[in-house]
């Protein structure tokens, strides 16, 4: 692998000119991705999905160069039909189109192919590998006061022919004071076996507000890595909630720093996996000021021999006190062979706080399914009805009307 | 007089050091050492044989980094590993032969060695510096068949026993202070119950490091035989002294069939002074073993002192409808540091545990509950329930809860919860208006809080446990 890296990392620098300081910047970032290789087992993090190894037995040997000069065709995307919003086509890591046709134009800033690269703090090696190989940098600011009228919609998708390829995207946001994003993110897998790593970057500033919704929905022989960092400034909002579902792999991982007081984070999930998926979501919230507030609730559905994984961890530092912390994790395991890991953590420094976690893991009531059946429905239907109403705990968490019906449409759930 | 006897809870009260002339073997771990230790105990070939097995794994294994408290490198050549009495060289018959001064700390320590005590009902091992003292209430105990004797004792009478179990729960190449032990452990007690009998009394140890530089390695084996029960105690102590010192146990349980173990620990070893100074390393493996169904491990303990407290006690729960209960009570006072916890295995049908944590921080503290649930494939309809509640007291202290969940098992449940919290001015206000003053008022909110697992204790530990709770919280309110 390591061969192909220099190779492909050579080419990639020749494709651009970059400055000095960016080619500087790759290069490190290079350095420090051939030196830790993919993550596996042996860190802490990736203790129950041990990537280099998903990667060896779905993709096997990966090639590293996307060609960015060559256009893709994106006629061929499936778009949401039942809900208008504002479009970011990804093809293969490189942008292919921008169009915020509902909102004021004044109000969005878009910044593209302009040299800024704002985190040097080490985050893990696939951030690195990121940095290195990702296209051109692009940032989304919202303007003060301005709160978009329609959703953005992210399109993340492939090429027919790419195969064993590794993508990269990085896309920073700043939400300004009072700006409010709805950000909803669906992936769309025309090719298999490759292996995607996303990269978001969100500034929030005070009182704003950013909803990211990640849907992955459709069945795929993808690995996807997705890396969420966000900062939050005073009285802001931060709500995710991630549908984890059809990718072969995808590990989704939120890192929120609650830094202005006031500030709040959601992170909520639904794992819904079938034949052998074998997913993640590790959150990290760190609540370093006073009076923050997260609350963080993930329920899994695993069938056949899939696996879900979730590490949750609440940080107190010794200021934030008046902290109130909460997660809960719940999964029924309806398959002999499925698996279910959690590893909720909580690191607390301070004292005036009020932090708990629950996690359970288990089968179906039997009791309830007796009682369903009782009253004419079959095993099934029984089955269907009360595996809805789990996940529904969480679906009623989204505070955004339209979404919630596009996802509850999504999973077959009619009220 | 109610201050005076304060200013005297506070300062550690087990820090008397007896001026008894130690045996040594010469510092330092190599091949030499562990021959001397195991001549001079006058150990059969295989057992030599079973240390130096493990030196050789000892070498290539790395010490474990992963712990949340850290700790200055510790020199392994720098230590005693072998450290008894002199005048026991040749040991004593009976009670009367001790050493004068030793009896004398062990009035100290309030352990019912000598006669008198006796109505207390509790046979006693006293371990003095890895060499077994003297052994009570032997008598009754052989009548029913029951062997409770020093480990060394045991390698001697019951080679049989010894080594059909010795190493079946904490193998040979487990991690390193476990690995480190089997190569150079000194003594410990040994514990077979036979078939269907019920041990009637509470079985105890006595644990002390006494000479410095010296790592306490006792090496501890229960084995309950089908249909039996027994109860066991351990408790803690040692002399205050400016350096840190190493005790890495080992201790094996096996329950066969229908058995039933209870082990009950009371930790108070020198936590170190105010400022963190000194202090006991506790880097212990406890681990048990449900071999046979239906049988039952009880893990419970009450850890109060040593500067870094580091164990997992833990259960495999192998044979079927097999069952494992852990109950701690962990406080860190100062700068004390403790990443505790337990690890339960399901591996047999039907099985089931129970895990209840108090942790309590205070002062410059740190503590940590790390626990590892796993249930495998195989154990179908097993149980879980886990609770770990942290109380903070003050904001230079740390609480953390790092479970491990892992559920393979779709006819499992598992169910896990954890709070964090400090005192409520409410409570404290309250029980201070019916004029207790803050300390008291701390301690009693305290003993509630941990009234669950004290409650699990046998009824002598219980008192001396409920007064623990007291001392070590003693300077950490106002």
């Amino acid at each position: 692998m390591e061969e192909q890296l220099k190779i492909d990392f050579e080419k990639k620098l020749k494709d651009f000119s970059y400055s000095e300081q960016e080619k500087k910047f790759k290069q490190t970032n290079f350095k420090e991705f051939l030196k830790q290789g993919f993550p596996n087992r042996k860190l802490e993090n990736w203790k129950f999905s041990d990537l280099n190894q998903i990667i060896k037995s779905n993709i096997g040997e990966l090639t590293f160069y996307n060609d960015y000069k060559k256009e893709n065709q994106i006629d061929k995307i499936e778009l949401i039909n039942d809900l208008e919003h504002n479009k970011l086509i990804i093809i293969d890591g490189k942008i292919e189109k921008i169009d915020f046709k509902f909102e004021e134009k004044d109000k969005i800033e878009v910044l593209v192919e302009q040299g800024e690269e704002t985190i040097k703090e080490n985050i893990n090696s696939l951030i690195n590998l990121n940095n290195a190989f990702s296209n051109k940098f692009c940032k989304v600011i919202i303007k003060k006061n301005y709160s978009l009228i329609k959703p953005l919609v992210i399109y993340h998708s492939t090429n027919k022919n790419t195969q064993s390829k590794n993508t990269n995207l990085r896309i920073d946001f700043k939400l300004e004071e009072n700006a409010c994003l709805r950000l909803i993110d669906i992936f769309k897998d025309n090719s298999e076996k490759n292996f995607l790593n996303i990269y978001y970057n969100f500034e929030l500033d005070k009182s704003s507000i950013l909803k990211n919704y990640k849907i992955d929905k459709s069945m795929n022989n993808n690995v996807k890595y997705s890396y969420n960092n966000v900062k939050q400034q005073a009285n802001s909002i931060s709500e995710t909630f991630i549908l984890s579902s059809g990718s072969k792999f995808l590990k989704n991982e939120i890192n929120c720093d609650l830094q202005g007081q006031h500030s709040s984070a959601f992170v909520n999930g639904i794992f819904d996996l079938d034949e052998e998926n074998h997913h993640e979501i590790k959150s990290n919230i760190n609540h370093l000021v006073e009076n923050t507030k997260s609350y963080q609730l993930v329920k899994s559905v695993l069938e056949k021999k899939s696996k879900a994984v979730y590490q949750g961890k609440i940080f107190v530092s010794s200021e934030a006190q008046k902290t109130d912390g909460y997660q809960l994790s719940n999964a029924i395991l309806l398959s002999e062979n499925s698996e279910f890991n959690a590893k909720p953590e909580l690191e607390i420094y301070a004292d005036d706080v009020k932090c708990s976690h629950g996690s359970s893991s288990g089968s179906l009531d039997e009791n309830s399914i007796f009682y369903l059946m009782s009253r004419g429905l079959n095993y099934k239907e029984a089955k269907k009805l009360l595996i809805n109403g789990f996940l529904l705990d969480v679906i009623e968490k989204i505070t955004d009307e339209e979404i919630k019906n596009l996802i509850k449409n999504l999973l077959g759930i009619k009220e | 007089m109610r201050d005076k006897q304060i200013e005297d809870l506070k300062d550690y009260k087990y820090g008397f050091s007896t001026d008894i002339e130690s045996f040594k073997a010469p510092k330092g771990l190599n091949e030499d050492v562990i021959k001397f230790i195991s001549n001079i105990k006058k150990e059969p070939k295989w057992l030599l044989d079973w240390r130096l097995k493990a030196f050789e794994r000892l070498k290539v294994l790395k010490e474990p980094d992963w712990q949340k408290p850290k700790y200055p490198k510790i020199d392994y050549q720098d230590l005693y590993y072998y450290s008894a009495p002199k005048s026991f060289k040749d040991k004593p018959k009976s009670l009367d032969e001790l050493d004068p001064k030793l009896l004398e700390t062990y009035q100290k320590l309030g352990i019912p060695l000598n006669e008198q005590k006796r109505l207390n009902g509790i046979a006693v091992d006293a371990v003095f510096d890895s060499v077994s003292v003297a052994t009570t209430f032997k008598e009754t105990l052989t009548k029913q068949g029951i062997i409770f004797c020093s480990i060394s004792e045991a390698v001697q009478k019951h080679p049989e026993l010894v080594k059909k179990y010795l190493g079946t729960v904490i193998p040979l190449t487990d991690h390193f202070f476990a690995t480190l032990n089997s190569a150079v452990f000194t003594d410990g007690s040994f514990v077979y119950i036979p078939p269907g009998v019920r041990c009637p009394m509470e079985l105890s140890t006595y644990f002390r490091i006494n000479a410095s530089d010296t790592g306490q390695f006792e090496r501890t084996l229960i084995i309950a035989d089908k249909g039996s029960y027994v109860s066991y105690l351990e408790g803690c102590t040692a002399p205050m002294r400016d350096e840190n010192q190493l005790h890495a146990a080992n201790v094996e349980l096996i329950a066969l069939d229908d058995a039933e173990i209870k082990y009950s620990t009371v930790q108070n070893w020198y936590p170190g002074d105010k400022d963190g100074k000194g202090g006991i390393y506790n880097f212990v493996t406890k681990r048990g073993l449900c071999k046979g169904k239906n049988s039952k491990i009880s893990w419970t303990q009450v850890e109060t002192g040593s500067a870094i407290t580091w164990k997992y006690p833990s259960c495999i729960l192998k044979g079927d409808n097999s069952i494992g209960e852990f109950y701690s009570i962990a406080i860190t006072n100062n700068h004390q540091k403790a990443d505790t916890g337990t690890k339960m295995i399901h591996l047999g049908k039907n099985t089931k545990s129970k895990i209840i944590s108090k942790g309590i921080s205070a002062g410059f503290s740190d503590m940590t509950y790390r626990g590892l649930v796993d249930i495998s494939p195989k154990a179908t309809n097993s149980n879980n329930f886990t609770q770990c509640d942290s109380l903070l007291m003050g904001n230079k202290c740390g609480a953390h809860t790092v479970p491990y969940i892992k559920n393979k098992n779709s006819d499992s449940n598992i169910a896990h919860e954890a709070t964090t919290s400090k005192i409520s001015e409410e409570q404290l206000h309250y029980c201070q208006q019916r004029g207790l003053n803050p300390e008291e008022a701390v301690g009693l909110i305290v003993n509630g809080f941990c009234k669950e697992v004290l409650q699990q204790l046998p009824m002598e530990f219980a008192v001396e446990a409920q007064k623990l709770v007291g001392i070590s919280l003693e300077g950490s309110v106002g």
